[in-house]
């Protein structure tokens, strides 16, 4: 079967989710792929959505955080502060997806203005919502963006959620408690932050994507790990059930 | 003393004044959509709104021109894409400029828990290393007096005036509403005054799983409103209208069709 660089990019990230992790998932491609990842490899993964539903097995993409298919599923359904105070922020929550409209070298992300005059900016964007504190107290993040040179790069606007700040030992100072952002998976690869420095490297290439057009999307000079692999084709189990997720047909 | 139940126009007309703080909430379920139609149905003016996840009733408030200020954690159209209006309001100050007081999530909700406890503020961990609090004014630093740990205080929230959506209440205006239950609660309780639409009014209430029940008296006004959660989710009575959500998106990208829709809303 043939693919998508979407659906190599979700494929990818639902692989990241393993065994009985708690994950908190938001609207979108990381509902997408937690779903994906809950009817191949990881049945057990509990998903856990902001608008206070634990546990969740939808028989159908949620249409958003509010959809009763998320509340009639769920272990628990809590309301939004006790989703946030009690679960959230006192780490009880391992894996913590997040997108982005701007994302810096550090994994540092920006959801909030477009442009460097808060008070005037070129596109406002919605804003924070979650994700400050999923960035801070989730045990770790996942980052699903598609790479591009408007998307990555080499500040951004607005801190809106930190990612590693401007490197090591940065996220301690803060008081932040989680390991922040150990993945990030985009249509065209996936980075990782570096053990030492903690900035962001090339370390796999999905199929048929060149380091070249990595670069080339990426607003800053993008390090290549020297051991970049090759992500692992979707296997035609995966893409079936990912479809029969999305309703997508096969790309022609 | 109980809720008194009214009809919406006169509940919207008592308890909402030009240049009052109004909070209509609902975390993507039970949004009280037809209570916000009717405010922008009486023209008020100068209204700050209040809303942790403003959708399209406030991109449509502020296109109407009834907000001169928002605070809120995440402005969007859920699923579709951006709110064109407040983008209007807030890059070209059109119809009227907007300022705007931006939280996250957790500082909202914690600011309505605050707000519902008596409390002048509230504590959490958040908002570190972000960008946020140089632009917010409600968002300071506060020391633990135990531990000595820096952390992050909100102020409550009180707004003049609570609304949001339920399934039901009793002739009495005890207020029944379960599923995804947001800040609901928090709301009603922190609001000076309060009005509750409801899908349907009954004699007794059922007991449902994990509902919330709101004892009348810590109601200002009920209203009998069914299906006044449209074209959001009301839990037991109807679906989300997800049509009508990408539907807005058309209509609202342009001022003139926005404009036409606000004369049909306006009758």
């Amino acid at each position: 079967m043939s693919w998508t660089a979407d659906e190599m990019m979700t494929v990818a990230a639902a692989r990241a989710l393993r065994g009985d992790t708690r994950c908190f998932v938001g609207i979108g491609l990381p509902s997408t792929a937690a779903n994906l990842a809950r009817r191949t490899h990881a049945p057990d993964l509990v998903l856990v959505y902001e608008s206070g539903t634990i546990g969740a097995k939808p028989d159908r993409l949620p249409l958003s955080i509010g959809d009763g298919v998320l509340a009639e599923t769920a272990d628990a359904v809590v309301s939004v502060p006790e989703m946030f105070n009690y679960w959230l922020q006192p780490g009880r929550i391992g894996v913590g997806f997040l997108g982005a409209a701007q994302l810096d070298r550090y994994a540092n992300i920006n959801t909030t203005v477009i442009g460097t005059d808060y008070d005037d900016p070129r596109v406002r964007l919605p804003g924070a919502g979650g994700a400050p504190e999923i960035a801070a107290s989730c045990g770790e993040v996942i980052v699903v963006v598609r790479q591009s040179t408007r998307t990555f790069v080499d500040r951004v606007d607005f801190v809106t959620s930190v990612g590693h700040g401007k490197g090591p030992g940065d996220r301690e100072r803060l008081g932040l408690r989680g390991r922040g952002p150990v993945l990030v998976i985009t249509d065209l690869g996936v980075l990782e932050p570096d053990p030492g420095d903690c900035e962001l490297t090339l370390t796999r290439l999905h199929p048929g994507v060149t380091a070249e057009q990595a670069v080339a999307a990426t607003g800053w000079p993008l390090r290549i790990a020297p051991g970049v692999t090759t992500t692992e084709p979707p296997s035609d189990d995966e893409l079936t059930a990912l479809r029969s997720l999305t309703g997508a047909e096969e790309p022609a | 003393m109980t809720a008194r139940i009214v009809s919406l126009a006169e509940a919207v007309a008592e308890l909402v004044h030009d240049g009052d703080t109004v909070a209509l909430e609902g975390f993507t379920h039970l949004i009280p959509v037809a209570a916000g139609h009717e405010i922008i149905r009486q023209r008020r003016r100068g209204l700050t709104l209040v809303r942790m996840t403003p959708d399209i009733v406030y991109d449509q408030l502020i296109g109407a021109g009834c907000a001169a200020k928002l605070i809120f954690s995440w402005a969007g159209n859920p699923g579709v894409g951006s709110l064109h209006r407040f983008r209007d309001a807030v890059q070209h100050a059109w119809p009227v400029p907007l300022e705007i007081e931006e939280h996250s999530h957790a500082g909202m909700a914690n600011r309505y828990v605050a707000g519902a406890s008596g409390l002048p503020f509230a504590v959490m961990r958040g908002y570190s290393g972000t960008d946020l609090p140089a632009h917010t004014a409600t968002v300071a630093p506060i020391q633990c007096p135990f531990t000595g740990e820096m952390l992050t205080a909100v102020p409550a929230l009180n707004p003049d005036v609570g609304i949001v959506h339920a399934q039901r209440a009793d002739r009495r205006g005890n207020v029944q509403f379960w599923g995804i239950t947001g800040v609901h609660k928090e709301v009603v309780l922190a609001s000076a005054r309060s009005l509750v639409t409801v899908e349907e009014i009954v004699d007794e209430l059922t007991p449902m799983p994990g509902a919330v029940v709101l004892p009348g008296w810590a109601v200002t006004r009920v209203a009998l409103v069914p299906g006044g959660a449209h074209p959001s989710y009301a839990m037991g009575f109807s679906e989300r209208d997800n049509d009508h959500y990408q539907a807005w998106d058309a209509i609202s990208r342009d001022r003139d069709t926005f404009g036409q829709w606000l004369t049909e809303v306006l009758g």
